[in-house]
């Protein structure tokens, strides 16, 4: 029995699940109204923006990088497209176009400068962000911007249920835009040639440049998708809030990284995988959303966030750690 | 003062050696660094001094510069110890702030409004004192799931950081305190010989550090777990009491950033000055800190803080707005990072040009 749940339980993605699975319990147990089909659909639509990022956050933590700057991204990106759609009326599709290729080509700037200045990525996206955030406050004067074009702001419903209390429960375009983001990632990582190398560049950059990786593509590729997805999510977050606030998503750079790490992405480069990712976001949500309903005070929630992610961290460490010693003595034995 | 032209110790024998070549290597490594920023501070006061004739080079803006420096000062000396250990603290704003929150609640709810005299006295220090403590809390918190449970300090200080800030704002619920006695205020607000007091604590402070990490066993134990952790343990030194002292004593500089917030802004609250995180690590940065951990001066943080104070105040008497000041000083940082990269290469190009002569 216990050979059979090794695999299962040696990995720090299942015993998030686990986790998960007790926290889901106690909620429905204690709460009539959680994990109620209208509130998973809000539930899911409010953690859209921060999954997206999430999910380009991860591909850099994979690569053995750290890129802080993508909230900045996020919010010039943002401003940029709006400003062409209200003053100049482009419509949709180029709208949207331009913000992933600005966000992207932002992206690209990072992975440049880490490469040929050698200098760890987390320093780099420090003054890329600060560049780009204080420039795009200095133009715009810190303005909001409200008259946003139907297109952008109308809600997009794909499906509509009505459940059984008379609520409806929609699927929304942030929902489809996440899980696409989600899946592509995915994909990427997993299946693709460059996937395996971001994998091996973050497992051991040495290694990866001697086997014949060319590290600067790739990392023009990494930090590029990411600028892509900032790009993405600006343009949702002002899709779910209705306006342009260049503030808005500044702040939110550690709580994004966090949300990735809690789901097992390392900084040390090459382990996690999305799965972990989607586990970590879907924990904090399902904690929010609990202890929201159990009436609970919002002011608590970092507080839960703060132990949520010591304890996950600590846990991670001690069973690596575990594990370490038990495949140094199994290859003794083999000796 | 570290000395550029400072020869290299000669190779000792005996058994102390590694360790001797190891402190004249920390000793030297920040010289050519140091004299490149000097010199790149020394350009902005000439600029300054230039578009601005009769208004930079003033006693009253050299007096601005020096109120305006400690508070971003204290914080990026609580952000350089952690990298030179190889490590990064992520919480110490959120530890600052929830330390001067500690202080005013005590001095602003239990002390007696119309204490006088001694009384106040007694109520600072005792305030100071519960701030004391909880910084060591949350330093010995922190070193101990570095360097026992060993997470990558990185992660552990998100972890903090998002703990603390919570729990300062579950408490508060996001409000501010304020209102302190006059005996705290005058600590950012008046001059001894026409230096703020603030400012002096920063430079005896500073001074401090650069003597603990330059001339004490601690210090150049700091230096040897930033460059290699497993080596230094297998040479003997505890290295998890070392790692916790590390974040012990940027704790306690956080403490010292508190008191001088407290009194500079007259306030205390759980989400204060949350944009200095980042701009410590830049300054620290460009200072010549490696951010891999192992190197690095107190002496080149100061300088590049100085860099940073005299950017933020020539552009604010050329009437420039404070965000560019913020642009212009992650600009700063790269072109640094640029120039000692050209600089490196040009010195290993010379290096190898001048062994490859006598053939």
């Amino acid at each position: 029995m216990r050979k059979l749940l090794a695999p299962v339980f040696n990995r720090s993605e299942s015993s998030l699940a686990v986790v998960i699975i007790v926290v889901v319990l106690i909620f429905s147990v204690s709460s009539p109204y959680f994990l109620t089909l209208s509130n998973t659909a809000d539930l899911i639509e409010s953690y859209s923006v921060t999954t997206i990022l999430a999910a380009g956050v991860f591909v850099v933590l994979v690569s053995g990088g750290i890129d802080i700057s993508f909230a900045a991204v996020a919010s010039v990106t943002q401003f940029i497209a709006a400003m062409a759609a209200t003053k100049y009326g482009v419509p949709a599709f180029p709208a949207i176009a331009l913000a992933c290729a600005l966000g992207a080509l932002m992206g690209c700037v990072n992975a440049l400068l880490t490469y040929y200045l050698n200098v760890v990525s987390i320093i780099v996206t420090i003054a890329t962000s600060s560049i780009f955030y204080a420039l795009l406050i200095y133009f715009t004067g810190g303005s909001e911007i409200y008259n946003l074009p139907d297109w952008w702001t109308d809600r997009v419903v794909f499906l509509r249920f009505e459940t059984a209390s008379g609520d409806f429960a929609r699927i929304t375009l942030p929902m489809v835009i996440m899980v696409l983001v989600v899946v592509v990632t995915h994909l990427l990582m997993s299946r693709t040639h460059a996937g395996r190398q971001i994998y091996a560049l973050g497992g051991n950059p040495e290694a990866a440049s001697r086997v014949g990786i060319r590290i600067l593509r790739l990392q023009l590729l990494v930090y590029g998708y990411l600028g892509f997805l900032a790009g993405l999510a600006g343009f949702v977050q002002a899709h779910r809030v209705h306006q342009v606030v260049p503030t808005a998503m500044f702040g939110t750079e550690l709580s994004v990284l966090a949300v990735a790490i809690l789901g097992g992405a390392s900084l040390v480069g090459g382990l996690g995988s999305m799965g972990g990712v989607v586990l970590g976001v879907l924990l904090l949500a399902i904690l929010q959303n609990g202890l929201n309903l159990l009436g609970v005070s919002p002011y608590f929630f970092d507080v839960v966030i703060g132990l949520a992610i010591l304890i996950s961290i600590s846990v991670t460490a001690v069973t690596q750690r575990r594990l370490r010693a038990k495949r140094g003595n199994s290859e003794l034995r083999h000796e | 003062m570290s000395n550029p032209d400072q020869p290299l110790l000669p190779p000792p024998a005996g058994a102390n050696a590694p360790l001797d070549r190891m402190v004249a290597e920390i000793r030297r490594s920040a010289g050519t660094n140091l004299l490149g920023l000097l010199l790149l501070l020394l350009g902005l006061f000439t600029v300054f001094s230039i578009l601005l004739p009769g208004a930079f080079l003033q006693r009253g803006t050299m007096q601005a510069m020096m109120f305006q420096l400690p508070e971003l000062g204290l914080l990026s000396l609580a952000m350089a110890i952690p990298l030179v250990s190889g490590g990064l603290n992520l919480a110490i704003i959120a530890t600052a702030n929830q330390a001067a929150l500690l202080m005013a609640w005590i001095l602003t709810t239990q002390m007696p409004p119309d204490a006088a005299g001694g009384d106040v006295w007694l109520w600072i220090s005792i305030a100071l004192s519960a701030g004391f403590l909880l910084c060591v809390l949350i330093g010995l918190v922190t070193g101990f799931i570095v360097a026992v449970i060993g997470v990558h300090p990185i992660l552990v200080t998100l972890g903090t950081q998002t703990l603390i800030t919570g729990i300062s704002i579950w408490l508060t619920r996001g409000q501010t305190l304020s209102g302190f006695p006059d005996a705290l205020i005058r600590i950012s607000n008046e001059t001894i010989a026409g230096i703020p007091i603030s400012f002096g604590i920063f430079a005896i402070v500073a001074l401090g550090v650069h003597i603990l990490l330059t001339r004490s066993v601690l210090g150049i134990e700091i230096h040897m777990i930033g460059s290699n952790l497993e080596s230094t343990r297998f040479s003997g030194v505890d290295t998890r009491r070392v790692q916790i002292w590390v974040y012990v004593l940027s704790s306690l500089l956080c403490w010292l950033a508190a008191i001088v917030m407290m009194a500079r802004f007259n306030s205390a609250g759980a989400d204060i000055a949350q944009s200095y995180l980042l701009i410590t690590i830049l300054a620290a940065i460009l200072g010549g800190i490696d951010p891999y951990g192992g190197f690095g001066r107190v002496t080149g943080l100061v300088v590049a803080l100085l860099i940073l104070q005299t950017i933020s105040s020539g552009f604010n008497l050329l009437g420039f707005s404070q965000h560019l000041t913020l642009a212009l000083w992650g600009f700063t940082l790269i072109a640094v990072m640029a120039a000692k990269r050209f600089t490196s290469a040009m010195l290993a190009r010379y290096r190898s040009a001048s062994f490859q002569r006598p053939k």
